[in-house]
């Protein structure tokens, strides 16, 4: 039964492997059932036309992208002075990102590290509690079992934004606001990652697996810890990233949480800078470069990662 | 401790952190959202009083022009937004899914790339290509004589749609690249048998078969346009065109940190939160309704 509901996972993989830029006819020389045999008979008008209509919306999206690189390499003069999309007069990357890493006492490489921690524990504590979970409320059928459901249902359909303001009057009450554990307590949960690791456990952990451990007298906790967790590694990966990216992202809890500039994550730093610009124009370039530095880490992480991604959000929405 | 003890064991660290972070903010919010704050003495020096305000806060916030104002705006912004942004999506992955382009895989990771960009940065790196002078976009437009001005105040809500758009297009793609890939082949050879057209494939098979998908990310869409923060927050400094009241959430911060006005604040909160969790409940409904009746 277990084998069967693996399937979507296991072909999405595959397909996402199969799917590099391979020419047609490598394609279908591999015997490539389906993608081999609707691309039989395609004209090649019309694979010129459509490959042009992808590429100019690829263009649309990497302007920023594109934009940020050339112009991190300008002095402030050039910024405004030479055309956005091409290089300037003078060539001082390097120059800029010292003083991206220097100013303010270095205090970009401390943001940056801020949102590592933030992003780095609260992904991982919050996966490894979600996981859990879900694996509970999948594997085992006890009294309370809908109502954790339905309380988390709720949970995910809430937005995000609308509790920070009550969270913050509850940490100001119990005195933490303005600490890292304002920002890295509410990243502990999450209830999307809940569904996802309930869903996925129902599907691939067959319940003779757990059977089989009982008797051989694996206690419950050891069950989920040795039997389970390696069955759940595509939805665990799933979780851990989305939970990153989410907390990496996040922009109005610190802003509501922190005061002190030296807890800032990065996204809350950068705003910072960029809001220094109307009075010191010099800023508009340590943004410019710092928005670089801080893009190319997780662009790395989403390109290389890309694949498992999606294999978890296939699972999740072909039950869902 | 087979049954009876296990599942909680291994529940409780999320319920701890749920109900910490989640449950009892919304229930301190609910309390808040029926309290007013009276402050004694010209400045407040003789101390605050709390008393319960029955809908006196709720009252307020519905008949708040702002509010209100910030609330239809998020209802336009939503229906352009999302409807340009889910079409988008899904003529992007139809063309991927085609087979008929080349590097697929390249096309596929470009249109996600800006998923992984903080929406801030995203708004950091959008704005300085709308500020004129600093922009190449608004220089060679005006090349072609077309001034425009992004930030403009009827413009700028379009401009903020932009970001929207450019940052999560290439996410709902993959949501419904993943759903077709689960569209069995048989499909796909009996509609070639019948001598099926692709645009007929598409209206007749994937569309269909993708709906549960459009559904996700239709709903996930709605609630992050009543979400929307950051994006005007940042753009505010810029284009005169934006309140301190734009948006439902914006307009929650402000009465929470600038007017102090933390009764009004919670209230807002509440029916910023109780208005997505219905729209996504009509979104499910309209969902299931519509597949039954098929």
């Amino acid at each position: 039964m277990s084998s069967t509901d693996n399937a979507p996972a296991g072909s999405t993989t595959t397909t996402a492997r199969r799917n590099k830029p391979l020419g047609n006819a490598a394609k279908a020389a591999r015997g490539d059932g389906r993608l081999g045999n609707r691309n039989a008979g395609r004209k090649p008008t019309t694979t010129i036309l459509v490959t042009a209509i992808l590429a100019i919306v690829a263009l649309y999206f990497l302007v920023p992208v594109y934009w940020v690189v050339i112009n991190a390499t300008k002095s402030t003069e050039d910024l405004f002075g030479t055309s956005g999309f091409w290089f300037g007069e003078s060539f001082q990357l390097w120059e800029n990102i010292k003083a991206v890493l220097s100013s303010n006492g270095g205090i970009f490489p401390r943001w940056g590290l801020n949102s590592l921690l933030y992003s780095g524990v609260g992904s991982v504590l919050a996966t490894y509690f979600s996981v859990a979970a879900g694996y509970a409320l999948a594997k085992y059928r006890f009294r309370g079992r809908k109502l954790v459901y339905g309380l988390v249902l709720g949970g995910v359909l809430v937005p995000g934004t609308a509790v920070a303001l009550p969270l913050f009057f509850l940490f100001s009450s119990i005195g933490i606001t303005n600490t890292y554990w304002a920002v890295l307590i509410p990243s502990l949960v999450s209830p999307f990652g809940l569904f996802l690791a309930s869903i996925y456990a129902g599907a691939a952990v067959p319940d003779e697996l757990l059977e089989a451990g009982r008797i051989d007298g694996v206690g419950e906790l050891g069950l989920f810890h040795r039997l389970a967790l390696p069955q759940l590694t595509p939805a665990i990966v799933t979780i851990l990233l989305f939970q990153f990216v989410a907390i990496w992202n996040n922009y109005m809890l610190p802003l509501v949480m922190l005061a002190d500039e030296k807890l800032y994550p990065i996204t809350l730093g950068l705003d910072n800078w960029r809001a220094q610009t109307d009075r010191l124009p010099e800023f508009y370039q340590l943004t410019t470069t710092g928005a670089l530095l801080s893009v190319i880490p997780l662009a790395i992480l989403i390109l290389v990662l890309q694949r498992f991604w999606r294999g978890g959000l296939t699972e999740g929405s072909i039950k869902g | 401790m087979r049954s009876r003890t296990a599942p909680w064991v291994l529940l409780a660290p999320f319920l701890i952190v749920f109900i910490g972070t989640m449950i009892v903010p919304i229930i301190m919010a609910i309390g808040y959202s029926f309290t007013t704050v009276t402050r004694s003495g010209l400045l407040g020096e003789k101390g605050l009083t709390n008393s319960f305000a029955w809908f006196d806060n709720y009252v307020a916030a519905l008949t708040n022009a702002n509010f209100v104002a910030s609330i239809g705006r998020m209802i336009l912004f939503g229906i352009v937004q999302v409807t340009v942004m889910i079409i988008a999506a899904t003529v992007l992955a139809l063309l991927l899914e085609s087979a008929s382009a080349k590097w697929p895989g390249f096309f596929r990771a470009t249109y996600f790339l800006p998923y992984g960009i903080p929406g801030v940065i995203a708004t950091i790196l959008w704005s300085f290509l709308y500020i004129p002078g600093l922009s190449p976009i608004v220089d060679v437009l005006g090349a072609v004589g077309i001034d425009i001005d992004f930030l403009g105040p009827n413009m700028v809500l379009w401009s903020i749609a932009n970001i929207v758009t450019w940052t999560y297009t290439g996410y709902n793609m993959l949501i419904i690249i993943a759903q077709l890939k689960a569209i069995p082949g048989e499909l796909y050879e009996a509609a070639k048998l019948d001598g099926a057209s692709s645009l007929r494939v598409a209206t007749s098979i994937q569309l269909p078969l993708i709906r549960p998908a459009l559904m996700l990310t239709v709903i996930f869409s709605i609630i992050g346009t009543l979400q929307l923060f950051a994006e005007p927050r940042l753009l505010q400094t810029m284009s005169a065109g934006i309140t301190s009241e734009y948006t439902p959430n914006m307009s929650a911060y402000a009465f929470a940190f600038q007017y102090n006005d933390i009764g009004m604040a919670a209230a807002q909160s509440v029916i910023i939160a109780v208005a997505a969790f219905l729209l996504s409940a009509i979104a499910l409904g309209v969902s299931n309704w519509t597949e039954k009746r098929r």
